[in-house]
């Protein structure tokens, strides 16, 4: 009596995407099964996992955050590099300062951060614009042409503001994150428009806008889940690699925000591990770059793929 | 949903003097209507008109000027042994043979051939007795399909399992006996056989054949139903194809849906 393993037999695979140029080149996706089923189909590449550096001194994050990154909080160019001193794959520069609501920096100057960012790294460089789509599609299409040529990841590209930033996109040889309200029909459908400006769909990358643990994850879980299925069911318009913004969301948490609260243990381990549960469990439903703030976080969730990555055949 | 295109077959007359003539242009133009109007087979066939002893060579002649045009597989549609295999020699992917039914003669000979050329299978419910009246005769058959595809080793989903469609004029109680056939296939074995029919089969001789034609493959899609041979080269009907789609939930649903059900 012998076992017989189940194999499912997939008719379609993840695209790759290739960020960066040179030696810290990274690719992501391209896998042809489940997340980490190693005896149903090839695993092309990692998920990575990128650290967030701001263009200006964080106002809100708790202190052991803000002492990781201790001297170089005031500068982006420096901090980015502290950043793959702690081993980042990428790093995601987030734009605060072109807020409207805030400094409402120029797009002439959120574009000469990015570049100097961009010259302190050989890592690839994620460039997140404020979240206002209306500036972020007058800005980011400056970044691009400042970036030209080192073929980054910007967006965030919504169904109001894709055009400007694809366009930049397009131009200047750079991949884009399109960005959706955890909406997988929407995912799909923006996908599409951006392809049909005529950006290869290997240049796409998905945003579902997740929840942190506790905060809808589980919504964030079942639409990563269908996108994956879908483009392993040779759905091409859901084939793309997932973005997982996960510092985002965790520090906006009163489990990783709140100091004193006796029933839930240390603040520190607590924020970290709310980081790590949130990336880890996203990544287990097909997330493929997870972008943290705590360097620990990033060396718990590397160790977990680590293992992960070895394979099992049968 | 798999549409086969119906249009490349020897009972159109545009195809059958393209054939006497060896044209390859009406081929052409039709291969690429249907690539483009969403079918992702193109089922061949080379009409009663060829001579036997000319369909192998015919068979051929029209996978090879298909496919120059268009990157779709072929379901090489004859009742003659030889036109197949030619034009599986020819052909470029996973074809399909349309068809054998559920004779023994016929089973031995269509078999081991798809599993040579590693081709997917249409099975016919029927045998020299002629088409079942119900489903549950239908369901024998079927099963006899599925117990050769066992022993010959052709993977089950490589089974297309054809339950008959008849015109609703002339056999209108075939109707839902065919749904009901298409249901119960399902059960036959895990994982189950696939399905198709030869849609237009259903409207022949009726008027209105479009709307009749349309509404019946909603109706099938809805009993489970894989595959269908069809006129996809009406718009209407390859719309409802991909709208029956996505309510089965078969596709994530986006606004473009027409369009990505067409998209190769």
């Amino acid at each position: 009596m012998t076992v017989t393993i189940a194999k499912e037999r997939w008719s379609g695979r993840c695209l790759e995407a290739v960020l960066g140029t040179g030696s810290r080149q990274v690719k992501v996706g391209g896998e042809a099964t489940l997340p980490f089923l190693h005896f149903e189909g090839e695993i092309l590449n990692p998920p990575v996992v990128a650290l967030e550096v701001f263009d200006a001194s964080p106002q809100e994050w708790p202190d052991f955050l803000c002492a990781a990154y201790e001297g170089v909080l005031d500068d982006p160019a420096a901090w980015a590099k502290k950043c793959v001193e702690y081993g980042a794959d990428l790093v995601a520069l987030r734009l605060t300062r072109i807020h409207p609501d805030g400094e409402n920096a120029s797009p002439e100057e959120a574009a000469r951060v990015a570049a100097a960012v961009a010259a302190a790294v050989d890592v690839p460089l994620i460039v997140l614009g404020c979240g206002v789509g209306e500036k972020d599609a007058a800005v980011l299409p400056e970044v691009a042409n400042a970036l030209a040529g080192k073929n980054c990841l910007l967006g965030l590209a919504t169904q109001e503001n894709y055009k400007s930033i694809v366009a930049g996109c397009i131009a200047n040889g750079h991949a884009v994150i399109a960005s959706s309200p955890l909406d997988i029909n929407l995912a799909k459908q923006l996908n599409i428009l951006i392809t049909e400006m005529n950006l290869d769909p290997d240049r796409i990358i998905i945003d579902p806008s997740i929840g942190a643990l506790g905060y809808g994850i589980e919504y964030a879980y079942s639409i990563i889940e269908r996108v994956r299925t879908g483009a392993l069911m040779g759905d091409k318009m859901l084939a793309m690699p997932v973005i997982l913004l996960v510092g985002q969301e965790v520090w906006k948490t009163k489990e990783a925000k709140t100091p004193d609260a006796p029933e839930w243990g240390e603040q520190k381990k607590r924020a970290v591990l709310w980081e790590v549960a949130t990336a880890v469990a996203l990544i287990h439903a097909g997330g493929h770059i997870a972008v943290v703030r705590h360097p620990e976080s990033l060396k718990h969730i590397k160790a977990h793929i680590t293992k992960m990555m070895q394979p099992q055949q049968y | 949903m798999l549409l086969i295109g119906e249009r490349i077959n020897g009972m159109f007359r545009d195809i059958r003097e393209a054939i006497m003539k060896r044209d390859p242009e009406p081929i052409k133009k039709h291969a690429i209507l249907q690539t483009q109007g969403g079918a992702r087979y193109l089922d061949i066939n080379t009409g009663p008109a060829v001579p036997p002893e000319e369909q192998p060579e015919v068979m051929a002649w029209l996978v090879q000027v298909a496919q120059e045009v268009s990157p779709l597989p072929c379901c090489l549609d004859s009742t003659n042994p030889e036109a197949i295999e030619a034009g599986l020699k020819v052909h470029r992917g996973k074809a399909i043979i349309n068809s054998t039914t559920a004779d023994p003669w016929k089973m031995e000979i269509y078999f081991p051939m798809a599993v040579k050329y590693g081709a997917a299978l249409i099975g016919l419910t029927m045998n020299e007795k002629g088409v079942p009246k119900d489903a549950n005769d239908r369901l024998a058959l079927a099963m006899e399909l599925v117990a050769q595809a066992d022993a010959y080793g052709l993977p089950m989903e490589d089974l297309f399992i054809d339950p008959l469609v008849l015109p609703v004029n002339v056999a209108q109680d075939h109707g839902p006996e065919v749904l009901e056939t298409i249901r119960q296939v399902k059960l036959l074995a895990s994982p189950p056989p696939r399905t198709v029919i030869g849609l237009s089969n259903i409207s022949q001789g009726c008027p209105n054949r479009p709307l009749i034609n349309r509404t019946f493959l909603a109706m099938a899609m809805a009993c489970g139903l894989d595959a269908a041979i069809a006129d996809v080269e009406d718009e209407e009907l390859v719309n409802v194809a991909a709208t029956a789609n996505l309510i089965l939930n078969r596709e994530v649903y986006c606004d473009s849906y027409l369009k990505t059900f067409r998209r190769l």
